[in-house]
């Protein structure tokens, strides 16, 4: 993976950089010996490391505009980072940039709940957000994989998704404003507490800009009431089609799950062995969960059921009691650390219409008969964002470069399927280079456009998102002047 | 008038324009400062381009009449979500409303207190830029977050980025069943407490609004319940317990008056053919007493639990101003010319946020061709 080459000017001031933060920020809150700044040479995109020129650690909107405006005279790159949990390499810093770390702004500034909203400061993880509001019954939807450490920041900056955003969606369906720091210092405040912000859309682009536009610091998001219960049920099918078509099938019949997961073969039986919920050894298996009443549960379900039994399923399992309904999940979330602990992997993102999944499972697995490298399949089946995971060892000479040309093999399988790179967790550095894949150079010059007009110097996170060859001209203009 | 008649030909026509263009779809959302130049309709741009039901998205062409989706969509027992508003008897306007327009000024109903706005069930955008190139961003599936969110942003962005030509939405099914929670004589800050009562509650409020003056003529407090029927007769049952204490519930479950009542509040049916300026507020839904109070004798329709609230004011008046201290924003959604040349249609924004607006617009329409001027604030619109 390319990245920029440092620029000498800035490494030559290192120490003139430093002490300007040192001069607006607590002395705990400048991270810049060699020894320290490696807590921030990476993400959780662990392939790819660097240790950054310092790293800050802000506690206030007001900090924050002044460590940006320092940067911004100095010239010198931001990467802004939340909890560091991007698997796309979002928070990855260049020799001779400062890290932006959000960690300290971790305060809940208002909740109401007659409006239905909660605003907090950015760092703040996501789990932590509906624990501000549990006890009132009230929770916030977006639950991506990672909630228990990921902040809101890196949620807003990659537009985070989750199990549940079939029927809740995203984080930009459920984010109403932010403050937000410019690259110049400048703060702005867009939408509030009210529905849709005025004017154009900022918001709307600024969520899922990958911390390109600016730093945000504090964030209005909409709280829901709890449904009054929910419950999943478990099925298994001999063939990954059979249980691609029942997805299909279950969302032309009208009924609206709250999540509809999906896990192939090789992930069952790796799960089942690290977790051991209890999951049938099959070829696929869905995981189908719906809300409401015990009633209004057993009227959807039955529907499901009745939908599934259509499938030859080999299982079929609705959850009796709470324990059950847990045991269920257990396997699905355990899923990711259950691959860790028997191969290395790398997890893929692409998103897909939903009625190509059986074609797209079928290729994938040729594929990856072609490349020698097994491929796991766990994801959200709903809405189509596929997460394969490509198994294979980082011990082994060029299984990471044959995994890499897999990966990228699937990504532009499921745009060619009419879908896209990446679905949930951002281009960062790792999906940068398919972009053309997906883009036009006219598509991709309209969105490099927006970064010139929120941050003109190309300083806040500038070698991610775009091909380096397509932001070159972009971002020396102001190295040389650095 | 321009009419293309595909995207290459639209793309011509505004490469080759040498003024300003007036964008339209079809013009029944006469929204936004006046504005001079060249008319330019989308309405040759026609065409379901992809629906796949099993996968919950559609993809048309930007000049497709709305019925066109809607019936394609009601044919499969799906809908859009976010049950798009139409402007005609509020506006006085004719002709037939295009999808493209819905987007352009991201047209929501009643239900985008659950379902979301129409920029969040949009997925995709092909659009023309003011320099005459193709661009296009999202695409045909629900999650997608590959480089910048520009579906957003065109989303009520009516036209002055670019025009559109193709929009996908994720579309969701239909619901079997619908009632209706009717109370009637509450004042504002009452009907405000039951409404956020109902959204606050677990069964899934699906329209939440209060009229000053309902059909008879007294203030009416409207809740809905959408989804199975015997799943919608609980949760009715449920709510109606939850609000016993703020006045006398009644229920309504007849299919073609609760759908008439909903496009009555949806359309804002009660300002239609009234003299008036008519305001759109959108505030937090707690505010909305307040709101009422300092804008009197105006009268309000409320909807969105109150976030929304729809004016009918003495023609000329400057509602915007007494919002003061009350966040949110206040659109000139109908008036004359001359009022809304001086108070400007849309709210005056932050210098720094206006700046950005600017800076985007300029850098998508450098030769400030595309509706020029119509979210301008009023010193521009002057200017």
């Amino acid at each position: 993976m390319q990245m920029p080459a440092p620029n000498p000017s800035i490494l030559a001031k290192k120490a003139r950089i430093v002490e300007r933060l040192s001069n607006v920020l607590p002395a705990d809150a400048v991270i810049h010996e060699e020894t320290e700044t490696r807590a921030y040479e990476c993400d959780a995109l662990t392939a790819y490391k660097c240790p950054p020129l310092c790293a800050v650690l802000p506690s206030s909107t007001h900090d924050v505009s002044a460590v940006l405006k320092i940067c911004h005279e100095e010239g010198v790159p931001v990467v802004p980072r939340g909890s560091g949990t991007s698997l796309a390499g979002g928070a990855l810093p260049t020799e001779d940039s400062v890290i932006l770390g959000v960690a300290r702004l971790n305060q809940v500034l208002e909740t109401n709940y007659a409006d239905r909203y909660i605003r907090v400061q950015s760092g703040r993880t996501n789990l932590s957000v509906t624990g501000a509001v549990e006890h009132e019954d009230f929770f916030y939807a977006p639950d991506p994989s990672s909630q228990l450490a990921c902040a809101i920041a890196g949620n807003i900056a990659m537009n985070s998704g989750g199990a549940h955003c079939l029927k809740y969606g995203v984080t930009t369906n459920n984010l109403l404003g932010v403050t937000m720091v410019m690259m110049d210092g400048t703060i702005v405040e867009i939408g509030g507490a009210h529905l849709d912000a005025g004017g154009l859309d900022l918001l709307g682009v600024i969520c899922g800009s990958e911390g390109q536009l600016g730093v945000v610091t504090e964030a209005t998001l909409r709280i829901l009431r709890k449904p009054e219960g929910a419950r999943p049920v478990l099925m298994g099918f001999d063939s990954n089609e059979v249980a691609g078509a029942c997805v299909s099938d279950i969302i032309k019949a009208g009924v609206l799950p709250v999540a509809i997961e999906f896990m192939d073969r090789p992930c069952i039986e790796a799960t089942e062995a690290f977790a051991k919920a209890g999951y049938p050894m099959c070829e696929a298996l869905l995981i189908v969960e719906v809300e409401g009443s015990p009633a209004e549960i057993d009227e959807q379900l039955g529907l499901i059921k009745q939908i599934a039994r259509r499938h030859d399923p080999v299982e079929l399992r609705e959850a009796k009691d709470e324990d059950e309904a847990k045991r269920i999940w257990l396997g699905r979330k355990s899923a990711f650390g259950a691959m860790g602990q028997i191969n290395d992997y790398m997890c893929l993102d692409g998103t897909i219409p939903v009625s190509s999944l059986p074609f797209v499972l079928r290729r994938i697995g040729e594929m990856s008969k072609e490349f020698g490298l097994d491929v796991a399949n766990v994801f959200h089946a709903g809405d189509g964002n596929m997460h394969p995971l490509i198994l294979f060892d980082a011990n082994k000479a060029g299984d990471l470069e044959r995994c890499e040309a897999l990966g990228a093999e699937i990504l532009k399988l499921c745009v060619e399927a009419g879908g896209c790179l990446t679905g949930e967790h951002g281009v960062g550095i790792e999906k940068r280079d398919l972009m053309t894949t997906q883009f036009s150079s006219a598509d991709l010059e309209a969105q490099l456009r927006v970064k010139d007009v929120f941050d003109p110097d190309w300083l806040l996170n500038p070698a991610k998102v775009f091909p380096l060859g397509a932001t070159e001209g972009r971002r020396t203009t102001r190295a040389e002047v650095a | 008038m321009l009419t293309p008649r595909d995207e290459a030909d639209l793309a011509e026509a505004v490469s080759a324009a040498d003024g300003p263009l007036r964008i339209s779809g079809g013009g029944t959302r006469p929204i936004g400062n006046p504005t001079a130049g060249a008319a330019l309709s989308t309405t040759g741009l026609r065409g379901i381009e992809l629906y796949d039901p099993g996968a919950l998205t559609i993809v048309a062409r930007a000049g497709t009449p709305l019925t066109e989706i809607e019936d394609a969509l009601a044919a499969e027992g799906q809908r859009l979500p976010f049950e798009p508003m139409d402007h005609r008897k509020l506006m006085g306007s004719e002709g037939e409303p295009t999808i493209g327009g819905v987007v352009a000024a991201n047209v929501s109903g009643p239900r985008r207190i659950q379902a979301g706005a129409c920029r969040d069930s949009l997925i995709g955008v092909r659009f023309v830029d003011g320099t005459g190139t193709v661009i296009k961003n999202g695409g045909r599936v629900m999650k997608n977050v590959t480089g910048y969110d520009l579906v957003k942003l065109l989303a009520g962005s009516y036209g002055t980025l670019g025009v559109l030509s193709e929009v996908a939405f994720k579309v969701l099914p239909a619901t079997e069943s619908r009632a209706v929670l009717l109370i009637e004589g509450l004042d504002t800050g009452r009907a405000i407490e039951t409404l956020s009562a109902g959204l606050t509650s677990p069964f899934e409020v699906t329209g939440a609004a209060h009229a000053m003056k309902g059909l008879d003529g007294a203030p009416m407090t409207m809740i809905r319940i959408e989804g199975f029927a015997a799943s919608v007769a609980y949760r009715a049952g449920r709510l109606k317990d939850l609000l016993e204490g703020f006045g006398d519930v009644t229920i309504e479950t007849d299919p073609e008056k609760t759908l008439a009542g909903w496009a009555w509040v949806r359309d804002v049916e009660t300002f239609a053919g009234r003299s008036g300026d008519v305001w759109r507020f959108s505030i937090r839904p707690s505010d909305a007493p307040r709101l009422v109070e300092a804008i009197a004798p105006a009268e309000c329709l409320l909807d969105w639990g109150g976030g929304l609230v729809w004016a009918l004011a003495e023609e000329g008046s400057d509602l915007r101003a007494k919002m003061s201290g009350i966040a949110g924003h206040a659109t000139l959604i109908r008036a004359s010319e001359e009022t809304k040349q001086r108070l400007g249609v849309f709210h005056p924004e932050p210098a720094p946020l206006a700046a950005l607006a600017d800076g985007l617009r300029a850098s998508y329409d450098p030769k400030g061709i595309l509706n020029r001027g119509l979210m301008a604030a009023p010193a521009a619109v002057a200017a």
